[in-house]
């Protein structure tokens, strides 16, 4: 198990109460195990449904598997323009 | 040449169309976004921007190599800017030079339709009763007004 640390922006940062978060996650996880992960949280529930996880700031899979030296962040839905 | 940002300043279009400006090219497209006063109903006194700017630079990169691969607009430049807006202010800033007008202004259609897809910058709106809200296209009413 390691600690991997998740950016947070916009309705996911006020839905955390942060800018980061810190969560364990078991060697070989995946993005799916990350989003119930911080689904589980408390403020969880206050998510956006469509929020996305990009690894290395690139839009992730829900099977990729997260690795503890990737760059992660949690995406709401996004409405730049 | 081909150029993205993430700017913190106003936003010059006059200045991006200088920046593509060459004789071989003979159309150029300006796509002007700007700060509205109202969305979905309900009276908007400003706005503030926010990214993750690391990846919305290098995804406006991508769309911006897409687009030069799909369109062969030769020269793209794109600047969003993040931070307080008042109404009115420009927002997003889009210029393709092409030969000819078509590949040019198709150009700039899709880098805007893709900035609003997959760029991650996000929007919070300061309404007139004084309450905030990030803006959530996803949702039915807003999928409408976008």
């Amino acid at each position: 198990m390691s600690m991997v640390t998740v950016q947070l922006f916009a309705s996911c940062a006020e839905a955390l109460g942060g800018q980061t978060l810190e969560i364990p996650l078991d060697s070989g996880s995946t993005v799916a195990d990350l989003v119930r992960g911080i689904r589980s949280l408390p403020g969880g529930q206050s998510l956006p449904p469509s929020m996305r996880i990009a690894v290395n700031r690139k839009f992730a899979e829900p099977d990729q598997i997260i690795d503890g030296k990737d760059e992660i962040a949690a995406i709401p839905p996004v409405a730049g323009g | 040449m081909k150029r993205v940002a993430i700017v913190t300043r106003a936003i010059d279009p006059a200045a991006l169309i200088a920046e593509v400006q060459s004789p071989e090219l003979g159309a150029i497209s300006l796509f002007v976004g700007t700060v509205r006063d109202t969305n979905d109903g309900r009276p908007v006194k400003a706005l503030d921007y926010s990214a993750y700017t690391a990846m919305a630079e290098s995804e406006l990169a991508e769309i911006v190599s897409e687009a030069g691969v799909q369109f062969g607009a030769p020269a793209v430049v794109v600047e969003h800017r993040i931070g307080p807006l008042e109404l009115g202010d420009v927002s997003v800033a889009i210029v393709s030079a092409s030969a000819h007008r078509e590949q040019a202004i198709e150009c700039t259609r899709f880098v805007i339709e893709e900035i609003k897809k997959r760029v991650p910058i996000w929007k919070r709106e300061h309404y007139a009763d004084g309450s905030r809200e990030w803006v959530d296209p996803t949702r039915a009413s807003e999928a409408r007004a976008t």
